[in-house]
């Protein structure tokens, strides 16, 4: 009897949990409009959540797409289908590659910095200190980065994708041998840009949406002390990138199955 | 003591002012879980006073100014700020109120991405259109009430405790409000910091014609700068009045707070099983 309590209490302290955080997704998307008059505060987010993760992306990407290169023309070559490895590349990267990887780099680097940075705030009265200044700290501090996120990560993966095909022509074409005009031509007629590159552009945003919100919610959500906020970023960075492979799993199955 | 005992007690400070006092708590019940943090209790902070709310560590002194704030929605009883029903108010009415409080957090709660002049300066740039000439002049004041005007480009980090609460306060005044609250604005200061603190907040309170509310549990700090003393413990108000009666109370409970004893109706053990027992067993 005392199992079945628990499991009622765990599954009702998991429901709570869920409509806490839909009702800070409702707050934080009420505050989008108001910062179509203060874009500063959008760009200083996107800084800090886009392009400080640049790096981790670019490198992450180029090694990326030099081991696809390397693994793909072992088992191509064995078909005498070498000259296909552009395609190869393009399509593992822009199809699951580069939004997948993308996103769990993407939970690792600026999700746990958006977690710890909230959850901080959150200890150190700060958040407080702004309701009592009359500012909604959900929109003034949370709505940006929210967005923030929402159009870095489509832009990182896209990112993530180019570099690792540049780093599968260095591999294929530079070092094994492949021939460079079959490598982008191959990849220029057979990547749709409808079935590949925008399924995959999707897949990014709604990996974006998901690891911010994850990200915000464990900050605004953690208990304010100095365990509190640890435990919330490894909350973020597990329940995001087990969102990101069950939801690329989903998403799959939606865009590319019969 | 009951509650209604003790407001009877309490003089108005200034008797040819309107006698309604500025923030009216009534019948005030708050529980965490199954424990009562507030269990009924009714406190009136004279307009224009300084008022103490006074209790040993975990009484809810913080509670209560969350729940004066709107920041905390009680479990049962009111609280009126300037007549306004705080948890009746709809975000717009309450966000408006609030423009009239400031608060002084115990850690400062200094935004700590940017420098002092712009931390003084957030709440104006974030409610009003005034241009920067203006805003300047304004945080310069207010940062030369607190004695910082010569650290406005110094970032938090850079601050000692004392210094961020004062420039803390300078941001809670910003806007001129009419009720400053302040969160245990003694705890952890050096001598100078706490001397400097003493002088500034009843200052303030007069020069600003301020209404300020201090927790604290320094008794003898907040002792000399108040007008009126209430002391919480239990979830009740074991005494309140002004100052002096409430220092020269007979009341056990008063007494043991009021003296710094380690025994009385406070109790020093925690709540446990004899000693005997749990150390030899049954």
């Amino acid at each position: 009897m005392e199992q079945l309590a628990q499991l009622g209490r765990i599954g009702i302290s998991t429901l709570e949990r869920l409509g806490r955080g839909h009702v800070l997704l409702l707050h934080m998307l009420s505050g989008v409009t108001a910062l179509l008059v203060r874009p500063k505060l959008l760009i200083a987010q996107i800084h800090s959540v886009g392009v400080l993760s640049m790096l981790i992306i670019t490198v992450s990407g180029l090694f990326v797409g030099m081991v696809l290169a390397l693994q793909g023309y072992y088992i191509l070559s064995q078909f005498g289908a070498e000259e296909t490895l552009g395609v190869m590349v393009a399509a593992s990267l822009v199809r699951e590659l580069g939004p997948v990887v993308t996103g769990l780099l993407f939970a690792g680097r600026a999700g746990s910095a958006l977690t710890a940075e909230i959850g901080l705030m959150k200890a150190t009265e700060q958040l407080s200190g702004l309701e009592m200044m009359a500012i909604d700290p959900i929109k003034r501090i949370l709505t940006p980065r929210f967005m923030a996120g929402l159009i870095s990560m489509p832009l990182l993966a896209a990112l993530f994708s180019a570099i690792g095909v540049i780093g599968g022509h260095f591999v294929g074409v530079g070092l094994l041998g492949v021939d460079d005009g079959a490598y982008w031509s191959q990849m220029q007629a057979k990547i749709d840009l409808h079935e590949d590159i925008f399924n995959g552009v999707i897949k990014s945003i709604v990996f974006g949406f998901v690891c911010t919100w994850i990200a915000l919610f464990q900050g605004h959500d953690c208990v304010p002390t100095s365990e509190g906020v640890s435990r919330a970023t490894t909350r973020t960075v597990v329940h995001s990138a087990l969102a990101v492979l069950c939801l690329d799993f989903v998403l799959t199955a939606l865009m590319f199955g019969e | 003591m009951q509650n209604s005992a003790v407001n009877q007690k309490l003089m108005p400070l200034h008797p040819n002012d309107n006698n309604e006092p500025l923030v009216k708590i009534r019948g005030l019940r708050f529980y965490r879980g199954n424990r009562a943090i507030f269990d009924g209790i009714d406190i009136d902070i004279p307009k224009g006073s300084i008022t103490a709310i006074m209790g040993p560590s975990g009484t809810g002194k913080t509670t209560l100014l969350k729940l004066i704030g709107g920041q905390l929605r009680p479990d049962g009883g009111t609280i009126h700020v300037n007549g306004q029903n705080v948890h009746q108010l709809n975000n717009k009415d309450l966000y408006k109120l609030r423009m009239s409080m400031g608060m002084l957090f115990q850690s400062g709660a200094l935004l700590t991405d940017i420098d002092v002049f712009d931390n003084v300066a957030y709440p104006l740039r974030e409610h009003t259109k005034l241009p920067e000439s203006i805003i300047r002049k304004l945080v310069l004041m207010k940062l030369e009430a607190v004695g910082l005007r010569g650290a406005r480009n110094l970032m938090p980090s850079e601050l000692s405790g004392g210094m961020a609460r004062r420039v803390a306060l300078a941001r809670a005044i910003v806007f001129d409000p009419e009720m400053v609250m302040y969160d245990e604005p003694f705890t952890g200061q050096d001598p100078i910091s706490m001397g400097v603190l003493i002088k500034l907040i009843p200052r303030l309170n007069k020069a600003s014609q301020l209404t300020s509310i201090v927790v604290s549990h320094d008794v003898e700090e907040t002792s000399n700068i108040a007008d009126v003393i209430y002391v919480i413990s239990n979830g009740k108000v074991i005494a309140g009045g002004p100052s002096e009666q409430v220092a020269n109370s007979d009341s056990p409970w008063v007494r043991q707070f009021m003296d710094g004893q380690a025994d009385g109706p406070v109790p020093f053990h925690f709540p446990a099983e004899p000693l005997e027992t749990d150390i030899l067993g049954n």
